[in-house]
């Protein structure tokens, strides 16, 4: 009955308390509940978006992949049948589905189109969804150029039943029948699918398959079975787990999804310190009446649940009104911008049928757990606050006084030395399960450790302040000199946000500028031809380059053949590039970062490998490398390691004359081209395009105008980054304002009694801003320095972990100079504007209301 | 040679630290002015008192004094210049030279030192160092807080803080001091102790001085007390 009683008066007290600050604070208050609204807005949207196109690629792999226990997976080129031979006679085995798995080649696009082709009688039960989806339309499947193609396919290729498709097999122009197009809910992605002999056909591919589906009898242990499978399958064929298969995009994209979330987090953690911000200045600024309340006879655990309970408060109604919100966003951005984020690989193909319901459908608890955050952070940062004054004695409180927080100042900066040698420790952990973890724990404990550090370093740089003998600066310094926690309180929200603007610039420009650097390196010749990226079906014959390479105008062209190999059940296929003919031609056009010392051994072919195959499978410089060529494992040295920021999968250099031998394979995918300075690049890319029998699909750019199209794409992948970016430091200079204002106002007593005794309104006002502008530019300064320090850690420890590439680090002056004038133009801003709006009141009635 | 009406009114406001003519002020139209046609004249060295029941326009009077507030109608002269002609900052420089101001609630500064906080009007001032440091030690010793000097305020007691703010009111050496119920968050003791020092420090100057009081032992250490009402400023008439 007695704690029934003490609850609702808690509830009673921290109802007018909330209310109280609303009547007095409406403007502020709503502020800050738009920073936490636009923290979980951003959150929420950002991670609705990924939802749904993870929602998408889950189902299209499950599609694709269909129920297997095992799936047998080769080289893209295929493997000879009689595999599927002798698996299917297997007794362990009750139903093996032959299958083609191709990147189809289409003419003038870019882009491929995957095509499945499939046993239809075999694959019915394993691919049920989609062989169900074409219903009577099987028997079509059957002629022998019909294909089927999916919803989304079909909207982008603009094509109808009945219409032709036209596709690149080597070097000549074909096309296929369009005989029935699958339903969105059976395949949401573009996918083609073709009956297995006419593929093969069509493919010219007679006899080969590049996958095969198995279903085991019941009883056999499926594991056990694929182990020993495994063992006896021929090099470069593999038998992977479905489970792999399907989640295959959801690992190679988790890492941009992670950094993505955690700048999304980066606006609600700042939000978060605006609460806290908003809440020790409201309680400094209440510090009166809340020590009445004490002296009343309200409970220390009672004032501290009221006051606990106001940012709670504030943080539900942010986070409702921001999961709204963020709702809205990634429906307008999944309907209308096909919803990829800036990474290619997470686009939703479906985008026209996700409604705001559907949306909400595919992520409801994420909506909750998002909710929860920014409530949770809110109350967070309510926390400190109410803690210090539910254990300021009431008669202290009632005096008021900021003495509390330079003790607190006093014994902040041992905890802050302790958690910044906490970040370098942490900075130099390796990663979890492919995630940076340690890398984002690092920066947190940075930035808090910094933080902590304010008071100290604050109070110290006041200390070398002279006395100047005007009275508005002499008057400003020892405001700031003696009001540490009020000083810090605000400092810190221009800090934090400062300095997380900083440490992205510098990451985002030095990522920038190794891209470049690295294109200028890979760039070299005067244009770049190639086929469509990635494709199995386009090439050039030797005929076709002996033929592009005498075309008039045209000095040399280095030819390149391109394939995708499996190395690792468990990973993405890597990209493996035959290039140039010599060790010495290839290493000297690589962008390579180490490479081995002494020349190789005659009779030892060389290898030069990607930083991502170096840190996805573990290889160092002059380990052997075991390629499956040809059908047999071919052995290679690593001479080198080179910088890619092409695939992010791996990718693997050898050298043309090492391919051919390997493989037989004298064809080409891509070449870059020399002019010898007497022809225009128009003139010459007319040339080479007229030289060949399909001219509309030979994908022909300068090296200038790849390298602006790759720079353009690069920014693309970033805009969002920034656009995070931006709403934090959004959020941050709110911060900075609400700080301002609300100091301001608490000191309009002290400014009335300056106007009294013959300080002019400008002087005063004077006065305000340049306490606005000292405190800003020390926050600049540290915040280039911490924003320096985390930009090391983006850099050197996030970036390298979660892309397994490296970048150089380099620093944009002019931008930052220009980020630092803008935050300190801001804060005078604030600040005068401040103190105008303090000032405005007469100073009569300042000075009457108790301080 | 024969003055004029208008020469005679200028010398007599020239004499008089202040003078008001006619004073009236309302704060809402709706509403009987606060006080009308109200007049008053402070000469230097004088010390007064003004009393009267809560709402009647003391602060108000105060206020119009130190041309921290307007009024309707009527002028007011300070140092024998017309408030009327001047804008806001010729205002605030005149009051920065001549007037100095004690407050019921002490209003020093937290953030500085009782002596910086006591030679802050001098250097609004420009008073340069060393007139400066050795008139606000000067000004400390007579008001007994010298030991006090490089102490914050919050470490002080309220009859110290008022000390202070009697300090800060007059180091500059101003014509007029303006103070509104010094006394009301003081002890009996103090509150002597700060009345009798007041006036001292007012004669000492050669200002003038009107203390804003409920109190009638406090009026009691002017040398004329007013009575502020409906009908204006009157003496006080003591009971038989």
């Amino acid at each position: 009955m007695k704690s029934t009683a003490q609850a609702g008066a808690s509830l009673t007290i921290w109802r007018v308390l909330l209310l109280s600050q609303w009547r007095e604070q409406p403007v502020r208050l709503s502020v800050t509940v738009l920073a936490i609204a636009l923290g979980v807005a951003l959150g929420a949207a950002v991670d609705l978006i990924n939802s749904v196109a993870l929602g998408e690629f889950n189902v299209a792999a499950k599609r694709l992949v269909g129920e297997p226990d095992i799936v047998v997976r080769g080289p893209r080129e295929g493997f000879a049948e009689e595999l599927f031979v002798t698996l299917a006679r297997d007794p362990s085995v009750k139903l093996a589905s032959p299958v083609l798995e191709l990147e189809v080649a289409l003419p003038g696009r870019r882009d491929t189109l995957k095509v499945l082709g499939l046993d239809t009688f075999r694959a019915a039960a394993l691919q049920p969804a989609l062989i169900g989806d074409m219903a009577g339309g099987v028997l079509d499947l059957l002629k022998p150029d019909g294909i089927f193609l999916s919803s989304s396919a079909a909207q982008q290729l603009k094509l109808k039943r009945g219409d032709r498709l036209p596709i690149i097999v080597g070097d000549a122009p074909k096309s296929l029948h369009v005989v029935g197009i699958l339903s969105e809910a059976a395949y949401g992605q573009d996918l083609g699918v073709m009956d297995i002999a006419s593929a093969q056909w069509v493919f010219e591919k007679i006899g080969r398959v590049n996958r095969i589906d198995l279903r085991l009898n019941s009883g056999v242990n499926v594991d056990s079975f694929r182990t020993a499978l495994g063992q006896r399958l021929p090099s470069g064929i593999l038998a992977v787990a479905p489970q792999v298969e399907r989640d295959r995009t959801v690992t190679a994209t988790r890492a941009y999804r992670v950094n993505l979330n955690m700048l999304a987090l980066v606006a609600l953690l700042t939000g978060a310190f605006l609460v806290f911000s908003t809440q020790s200045l409201s309680v400094l600024r209440r510090r009166g009446s809340l020590g009445l309340l004490r002296a009343l006879g309200v409970t220390r655990g009672q004032l501290q649940f009221a006051l606990i309970g106001e940012g709670a408060a504030f943080g539900l109604v942010g986070s409702l009104a921001g999961i709204v919100l963020g709702l809205v966003c990634a429906t307008a951005v999944v309907q209308w911008d096909a919803g990829d984020l800036g990474n290619a690989q997470l686009h939703t193909a479906g985008s026209a049928l996700h409604s705001a319901r559907a949306i909400l459908r595919t992520a409801p608890w994420s909506l909750l757990v998002f909710l929860a955050i920014g409530t949770s952070v809110a109350t967070l940062g309510a926390w400190l606050p109410a803690r210090n004054a539910a254990r300021q004695p009431p008669a202290r409180s009632l005096k008021g006084g900021d003495a509390d927080y330079t003790v607190v100042a006093a014994r902040s900066w041992r905890i802050g030395i302790a958690l910044l040698a906490a970040g370098a420790v942490l900075a130099t952990l390796p990663a979890l399960g492919g995630l940076p973890v340690f890398g984002y724990a690092a920066i947190a404990a940075l930035l808090f450790g910094a933080v902590l550090l304010v008071p100290v370093l604050w109070v110290k740089t006041l200390k070398f302040a002279p006395r100047t003998g005007f009275a508005v600066a002499d008057t400003a310094i020892a405001q700031l000199r003696e009001n540490v926690g009020l000083s810090t309180l605000s400092l810190a929200s221009v800090i934090v946000s400062f300095s997380l603007m900083v440490a992205m610039a510098i990451m985002v420009y030095s990522f920038r500028a190794s891209f470049e650097h690295w294109l200028g390196k890979l760039l070299p010749a005067d244009m770049q031809m190639r086929e469509p990226l990635g494709n199995d079906t386009a090439y050039w014959s030797p005929a076709d380059q002996a033929r592009l390479a005498a075309v008039p105008g045209v000095s040399r062209i280095d030819f390149r053949r391109t394939r995708q190999i499996l190395l690792d059940a468990a990973h993405p296929p890597v990209t493996l590039i035959a290039r140039n003919s010599t060790a010495a031609q290839v290493a000297d056009a690589l962008p390579l970062l180490r490479h081995l010392s002494s020349p190789l051994p005659a009779d030892t072919q060389p290898a030069w490998i990607s930083e991502a195959l170096q840190d996805l499978y573990g290889y160092q410089l002059g380990d052997t490398l075991a390629l499956p060529l040809g059908g047999r494992t071919r052995r290679f040295t690593i001479a080198g390691i080179w910088r890619d920021y092409a695939r992010a999968f791996g990718a693997i250099v050898i050298t043309r004359t090492a391919y051919l031998e390997a493989t037989g394979d004298s064809n080409a995918n891509e070449g870059a081209v020399w002019l010898n300075g007497r022809t225009t690049a128009a003139a010459a890319a007319a040339a080479l395009r007229g030289s060949f029998t399909r001219p509309d699909s030979l994908d022909i750019l300068t090296s200038t105008a790849l390298r602006e199209r790759s720079l353009g794409l690069f920014d693309r992948a970033f805009a969002i980054t920034y656009a995070l970016e931006a709403v934090a430091v959004l959020i941050g200079l709110l911060g900075v304002s609400l700080a301002a204002s609300s100091t301001a106002l608490a000191r309009r007593a002290e400014f009335g009694m300056l106007r009294h005794i013959g300080m002019l309104r400008r002087q005063v006002i004077g006065m305000v801003a340049s306490e606005g502008a000292v405190m800003s530019l020390f926050g600049v300064v540290y915040g280039l320095i911490l924003g320096g320090m985390l930009s090391l850690v983006l850099v050197y420890v996030v970036n390298r972990q979660s892309f397994n590439w490296s970048i150089d680090l380099a620093l944009p002056g002019w931008q930052l100079a220009l980020l630092a004038q803008t935050l300190i133009a801001a804060a005078a801003v604030t600040a005068f504007w401040s103190g105008r709006t303090a000032t405005g009141q007469d100073a009569v009635r300042a000075v009457r209301e108790d301080w | 040679m024969a003055s004029t009406p208008l020469d005679r009114k200028v010398m007599e406001a020239e004499s008089a630290v202040v003078r008001l003519e006619n004073l009236s002020k309302r704060f809402r139209h709706d509403r009987p002015p606060i006080f009308e046609g109200l007049k008053l004249e402070l000469r230097r060295g004088e010390y007064l008192a003004v009393m009267g029941e809560s709402g009647v326009g003391k602060s108000t009077l105060l206020n119009l004094l130190a041309g921290l507030d307007r009024p309707d109608s009527g002028r007011i002269w300070l140092e024998g210049i017309d408030l009327s002609l001047m804008d806001d900052d010729a205002i605030t420089l005149l009051r920065r030279r001549s007037v100095g101001f004690v407050f019921q609630a002490f209003h020093v500064l937290p953030y500085l030192t009782v002596e910086q906080n006591v030679a802050l009007p001098l250097e609004l001032l420009r008073v340069a160092e060393p007139e400066r440091t050795q008139r606000t030690a000067h000004m400390l010793e007579a008001v007994g807080i010298s030991s006090l000097a490089r102490r914050l305020p919050r470490e002080l007691s309220g009859g110290e803080l008022q000390r202070i703010a009697i300090a800060r009111a007059l180091v500059h050496r101003p014509r007029l001091v303006l103070a509104d119920e010094p006394t009301g968050n003081l002890d009996p003791r103090s509150a002597a102790q700060t009345l009798a020092l007041l006036r001292t420090q007012v004669k000492a100057n050669a200002g003038a001085g009107i203390l804003i009081t409920h109190s009638r032992a406090a009026a009691d250490t002017a040398d004329r007390i007013l009575v502020l009402d409906g009908q204006g400023l009157k003496p006080l008439v003591s009971a038989p």
